[in-house]
This record gives structure tokens, C-alpha cells and sequence, in this order.
């Protein structure tokens, strides 16, 4: 099955649960009708969280840098021994 | 059962490490340095899929070959800049080993890492191991608060609506069985790093068995990124095209 048949199936599902609470009224008609908007809110709530958190959290990595410059320097005095041209840049 | 662990993992394995480069003259250099430095007794090849670079990168490809030896760096060209997608495909026909990597060569990608990719590959059997940079040990140097947002936004996007099994998308240093390489490359249709990303959701669709480890990232110190552009609608249309076909 195709990804996008899978949400939209899982869409439908969700409508299909909602017009039967609608139908059945167990709870008031007026918080039924609110359903829907607060689902699309708190999706949206959910994304801008987990943009934010990861963006709190966001793995850096500086003493990799200083790492890869010392990396660099084995590199071309070892080039330099053996006479690859590596200077000009 | 004795585990593989240090200086004897993959000892019995050959692995073709295919660097796709353009004008990359001493990133290629400082790379090839770097692999043979951390991959002491392992049998690799390295396969340089170079696209005409005007800086000379074949020049020093060639002097390469002559300190390692022609049969552990092979020089693969192309006439003229064809693209990402393409030469890793155009690498992998000559690839010889069972297993393939795939990197960049701008090091952002430190050979240091190839031994864990190795060693998870030995003790999972993985059909494809990817490095994560969003995980405990992983981490990006080099980016500024607005590269962080979209890339945080971007993997939001892409896990709510693709559930990949994947925590890093779009990273693309890889180690594939050829194998499962062959198999998932025919079926990928994308350019630039939305190709990335159809590789790992595509592979993860057949069902194939997809392990992570931990890799930093310090964004490239010499020459210039060759992506760019409307970097962010190209992603938006990869995604969309991902959900109508995977
Ligand atoms: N052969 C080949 N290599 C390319 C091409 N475009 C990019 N590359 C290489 O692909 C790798 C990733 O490219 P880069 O510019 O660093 O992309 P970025 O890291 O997403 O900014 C580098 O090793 C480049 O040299 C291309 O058209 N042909
Ligand atoms: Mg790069």
C-alpha cells in the first residue's frame, strides 16, 4: 500500500469515529463540532514542540572541529613528504 | 562466537568506498589520507567518481594512486558535471567489494567513523547501516541558527507524514550491502539530497534491515557546496513525491 493511502485511510478512520460520536450524542453536540479544530491545533502545537525542542537539544560538535583541523595538518605534512602537491588552494 | 571488536573488524569482508567529487582537489586528498589512517586492516578500494573537476582534482587523484597504489584508489571520471544521482551509479558498476560506502568528500564525513559502520554491520547483519547526527554522539559544528531551524523543521516534516524508521533523512554517509545498493538505486528517480532521502525511504519500504550510528558533521572547510539553490521547495517536492510513491 502506497504511504499516502495509509494517512489517508487513518484520516478516514478518524472522520468516521467523529460523525459517530456526532450521530450518537453522547456528549453535546456544540463540544463535538470543536473536535476537529482541536485536533488540527494540537498537531500543530505538536510540530512547533518538536521543531523547538530539537532546536533546544540540537547536538553540536566544536571539538570535532579543532579534531579535523589537527587531522588536516597529519594530512599534508604526510603529503608533503611525499610530494603530492596539496599547497595551493 | 568471538566478537569483532578494534583493529580486527571486517576482516573478512571486501569494501568499495565510492567518493563522488567535483572540484574537490584537497578535500580528495586530505579523505584518502584520512580512510587509509583508520581502515588499517581492511580491504577496501576507493572508487573517486570525479566530473571533470577544472581544479585539477584528477591531477592529485593520479598522484594519489601513485603513494596507495592504482588498485586501492580507482579514478572513475566523467566527461562533465552529470550530477550526484548518476555517479554513485556510474561508482558502483566498478564496484568490487560485497559491501559499498557511500560519502561526501568535503569532510564533513570523517573516515574515523567507518569502523563503527563496519563493526554495527558485523554484529547486526544490517543490509544498510546510516549515520545519524541527531542522536546521543552525534552532532553538526558549523551551522547557524537558521541552517538549524529548517534542517529541525524538515525532519519534523518528513517523520510525521513518511515514518522512515530513520532519525536523519537526509544524511547520506552510508554503508550498503552492493547488493541491497543495486537494488534500491534502480528504483530512485530523485536529484540532489532529496535522492538521499528516497534511497533510505525506498530501502526502508522493501523491508530491508536498516541500522544507525552516531556520526558528527563539521560543515565543509575547503572549496564550495555544489547543492543550493531553492534548496527548501525541492524538499517540500521531494517529500510530496515520496508519499504518492513509496
Ligand atoms: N561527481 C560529482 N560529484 C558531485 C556533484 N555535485 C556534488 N558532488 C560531490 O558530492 C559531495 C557533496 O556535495 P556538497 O557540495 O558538499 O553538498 P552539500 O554537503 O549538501 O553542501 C561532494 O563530495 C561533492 O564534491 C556532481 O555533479 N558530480
Ligand atoms: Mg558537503
Amino acid at each position: 500500500m502506497k504511504h499516502i493511502q495509509k494517512i489517508v485511510s487513518l484520516l478516514v478512520t478518524i472522520s468516521a469515529c467523529w460523525i459517530g460520536l456526532l450521530k450518537a450524542s453522547i456528549i453535546p453536540h456544540s463540544y463535538t463540532w470543536l473536535l476537529p479544530i482541536y485536533l488540527i491545533v494540537s498537531l500543530g502545537c505538536y510540530g512547533l514542540l518538536m521543531v523547538g525542542y530539537g532546536l533546544m537539544i540540537f547536538p553540536t560538535c566544536p571539538k570535532e572541529a579543532e579534531l579535523l583541523q589537527k587531522d588536516i595538518m597529519e594530512a599534508k605534512e604526510f603529503f608533503k613528504q611525499r610530494g603530492v602537491d596539496v599547497d595551493s588552494d | 562466537m568471538v566478537k569483532n571488536k578494534g583493529s580486527d573488524v571486517g576482516v573478512h569482508n571486501k569494501y568499495s568506498i565510492i567518493i563522488p567529487t567535483y572540484n574537490e582537489r584537497l578535500n580528495i586528498a586530505l579523505i584518502v589520507f584520512l580512510v587509509f589512517k583508520h581502515l588499517r586492516d581492511v580491504d577496501f578500494e576507493i572508487i573517486v567518481v570525479d566530473d571533470g573537476s577544472p581544479d585539477g582534482t584528477q591531477d592529485i587523484v593520479k598522484q594519489l594512486q601513485n603513494v596507495y597504489g592504482e588498485d586501492r584508489i580507482l579514478l572513475r571520471a566523467r566527461p562533465r558535471k552529470l550530477g550526484l544521482g548518476t555517479a554513485y551509479i556510474h561508482g558502483l558498476k566498478h564496484a568490487s567489494g560485497e559491501f559499498v560506502v557511500i560519502m561526501d568528500a568535503d569532510l564533513s564525513h570523517h573516515p574515523k567513523y567507518l569502523p563503527s559502520f563496519i563493526r554495527k554491520q558485523n554484529e547486526t547483519g544490517a543490509n544498510i547501516v546510516t549515520g545519524t547526527r541527531y542522536v546521543k554522539d552525534g552532532g553538526v559544528h558549523g551551522w547557524n541558527l537558521m541552517r538549524k531551524l529548517t534542517s529541525r523543521g524538515a525532519n519534523v516534516l518528513a517523520q510525521t507524514l513518511l515514518w522512515p524508521g530513520v532519525s536523519d533523512l537526509t544524511g547520506s554517509f552510508r554503508l550498503y550491502q552492493k547488493s541491497v545498493l543495486d537494488d534500491v538505486i534502480k528504483s530512485c528517480v530523485s536529484k540532489g539530497y532529496v535522492f538521499q532521502m528516497e534511497m533510505i525511504v525506498r530501502a526502508s519500504r522493501k523491508n530491508y534491515h536498516i541500522e544507525e550510528v552516531p556520526i558528527t558533521f563539521v560543515d565543509r572547510v575547503f572549496g564550495s557546496s555544489k547543492l543550493g539553490g531553492s534548496e527548501i521547495v525541492e524538499y517540500l517536492k521531494g517529500l510530496v513525491y515520496l508519499l504518492l510513491t513509496t
